[in-house]
């Protein structure tokens, strides 16, 4: 075993030059440079060639966006999308529960609707609910296997566009929503219950207190999508011929030839419900989650005045030196 | 320590009471001895499937009292922990606590099982810790703790949240009060756990294994908090592996093995002069030879 000699370098490595006074150099990017360049072309030429293109026709779009008739479908689809939107969550929840329940009954009979629902095109549904009246000519509720009626009523008279829209609608909605909603609530973890359960708080509050908030985080997200899908999705109700959004451009079109600035004009009344609902599920998920991130994100409004007190206030201070 | 421990054969029957009662009364209390938080185990058997995880354990512990239960990862000590406030039902054997029956009521000479309400009732006079703490992340620190008093005992939000304040500055926490568990560390998340399981006012206290998921570092001051409370008069019954807490803190140790009870006592005979081979054995692996007892 040899001892072992200090490294060569040791004592005569030059000593080492002092850089103190040198400039750093950041490393360049060129081809970020050119990535950037070509995106930036890109995006102008589709501006340019929407402005400059007259068979847009931009000025056409303008005059029906706001017309009576455009304004009255858009309300008709906002009035699906919320009724059938509200409906199909709070029969989607009562399906997540049925179906995380102990009854097999119970939890066979979610499952079933989920698999119907989920495994039939919404266009068939639709149009089975609205010909329901060639299947069974009269409703009636009474008690079953007696002739005692209540009420009875043509199912023609009964099932209008508008029942057979959010009929369909709806249940089709609650068979997606139970799923996303038994997700969000098997997200949460056991001990959580456990310990509500210690503490004696009663099942109900246990659910609406302590597991759903929780489950929020998981649920919203999916919730948004699927309220969103279903804004668009309203559009199908056209074959039921009811006069929502999508309909009544469809109308105006055949009347005026004028198609493609008016599937634009609907078109751009889809892209700012989507819009508003996205600024909402911003706040709606932040207020949800609290608790679980160490620090709340700023929000947009937040971030703007904190660059404008930085920036704008900062700046006279710099011109004063 | 304030009250003695019930003695070994007492303890494995649950039937000497008298016993028990002698012992204690001939003890000096630097606090005013407790008169509620009995605690009567006879007998309870529980199964997952086909393992028996209880196999017929009787325990006895005196209001005031400080039980710790000590044995290997298996041994049944969490499962018989939580059958005392009913998370988990007993198949045999019966707890009584201050004489009353633990999830069931007598009628004619059988036991029916209480409603859910009843039994959320019970649980109010018992506190429980757990090992993963199981707090509410979408709650404060404060909110955790005034949440049961208002949603199960229905008091007051101003009477709660006086309360809960003391609770958190009894466990030294009064000044993160706001925060949310996830910006407090494991050490303070499993104080603010011991305030909200106090703030029901509970005769009895559970502990699972209260110091497990923590850091080394952190374990003292949740110790500290709870050795605190064994001066207080207020039952406890801990399941923990810090050997040297439990002879510090316990009146009564329980080693337990393979859902039985192998030997009950006092600190001193448990860890120093234990009967059983088993119990020997299983010292022998969990307190280091440097270890002075």
């Amino acid at each position: 075993m040899s001892a072992i000699a200090p490294p060569a370098t040791a004592d005569t490595a030059p000593p080492t030059p002092d850089y103190s006074e040198y400039k750093l150099v950041p490393a360049r990017h060129p081809w970020r440079w050119v990535g950037t360049v070509l995106v930036a072309a890109g995006v102008a030429a589709i501006a340019w060639s929407l402005v400059t293109n007259p068979r847009w026709e931009w000025g056409v779009v303008a005059e029906w966006f706001t017309a009576q008739s455009v304004v009255n479908g858009l309300i008709e689809t906002l009035k699906l999308t919320a009724i059938s939107g509200v409906l199909g969550f709070v029969l989607g929840f009562i399906l997540a529960l049925m179906r995380l329940s102990a009854s097999p009954l119970l939890v066979s009979v979610s499952w079933t609707f989920s698999w119907i629902f989920r495994s039939t095109p919404l266009l068939v549904q639709l149009l089975l609910w609205y010909n329901l009246g060639y299947l069974y000519e009269k409703i009636s509720l009474g008690i079953p296997f007696t002739d005692v009626r209540f009420f009875e009523a043509q199912t023609t008279t009964l099932i209008s566009q508008f029942a057979a829209a959010v009929l369909g609608l709806t249940l089709n909605q609650a068979a997606y929503s139970a799923e996303i909603i038994r997700g969000g609530i098997l997200s949460v973890d056991q001990g959580q219950l456990e310990a509500a359960s210690a503490l004696g708080i009663p099942a109900w509050k246990r659910s609406t207190r302590i597991v759903l908030p929780q489950a929020m985080r998981a649920i919203l997200p999916n919730a948004f999508n699927e309220i969103i899908g279903l804004v668009k999705g309203t559009s199908i109700v056209y074959v039921l011929a009811y006069s929502e959004l999508f309909y009544t451009v469809q109308v105006i079109y055949n009347r005026t030839q004028q198609v493609l600035p008016l599937l634009l004009v609907a078109t751009l009344w889809y892209v700012v419900i989507t819009s508003v609902l996205s600024v909402f599920q911003y706040y709606i998920e932040r207020h949800f989650s609290k608790g679980a991130l160490r620090t709340l994100p700023l929000t947009p409004l937040q971030k703007a005045r904190k660059f404008f007190a930085t920036h704008v206030a900062a700046s006279p201070t710099k011109d004063a030196r | 320590m304030s009250i003695i421990a019930a003695r070994k054969e007492s303890t494995t029957t649950a039937q000497a009471d008298a016993e028990n009662q002698t012992a204690a009364s001939v003890t000096s209390t630097p606090v005013a001895p407790a008169t509620r938080g009995q605690v009567d185990i006879s007998n309870v058997r529980k199964s997952f499937g086909v393992t028996e995880v209880l196999k017929g354990v009787s325990l006895s512990v005196q209001p005031g009292g400080v039980a710790v239960i000590v044995g290997p990862s298996g041994s049944g000590k969490s499962t018989l922990l939580r059958t005392i406030n009913h998370l988990e039902k007993v198949d045999g054997g019966y707890i009584t606590i201050d004489g009353e029956l633990v999830g069931y009521e007598v009628r004619g000479n059988k036991l029916h099982e209480l409603r859910e309400k009843d039994i959320l009732k019970q649980r109010t006079h018992i506190g429980m810790v757990f090992q993963s703490f199981n707090l509410f992340p979408h709650l404060t620190a404060l909110e955790n703790v005034i949440e049961a008093p208002i949603v199960a005992q229905k008091r007051s939000k101003a009477e709660a949240r006086k309360r809960g304040l003391e609770l958190l500055d009894r466990v030294g926490l009064k000044d993160r009060a706001d925060a949310y568990p996830r910006q407090l560390s494991g050490g303070q998340q499993q104080r603010v756990a011991i305030a909200r399981a106090l703030a029901l006012d509970p005769k009895i206290l559970l502990f699972d294994e209260p110091t497990s998921a923590l850091d080394p570092e952190l374990v003292n001051e949740v110790l500290d908090v709870i050795r605190e409370l064994a001066k207080s008069g207020t039952t406890l019954i801990i399941v923990t592996h810090e050997m040297g807490f439990a002879r510090d803190v316990a009146d009564t140790v329980v080693f337990m093995d393979q859902g039985q009870i192998v030997e009950a006592g006092t600190p001193q005979d448990i860890f120093a002069n234990p009967r059983e081979e088993r119990t020997r054995s299983f010292f022998s692996k969990v307190i280091e030879p440097a270890f002075n007892i």
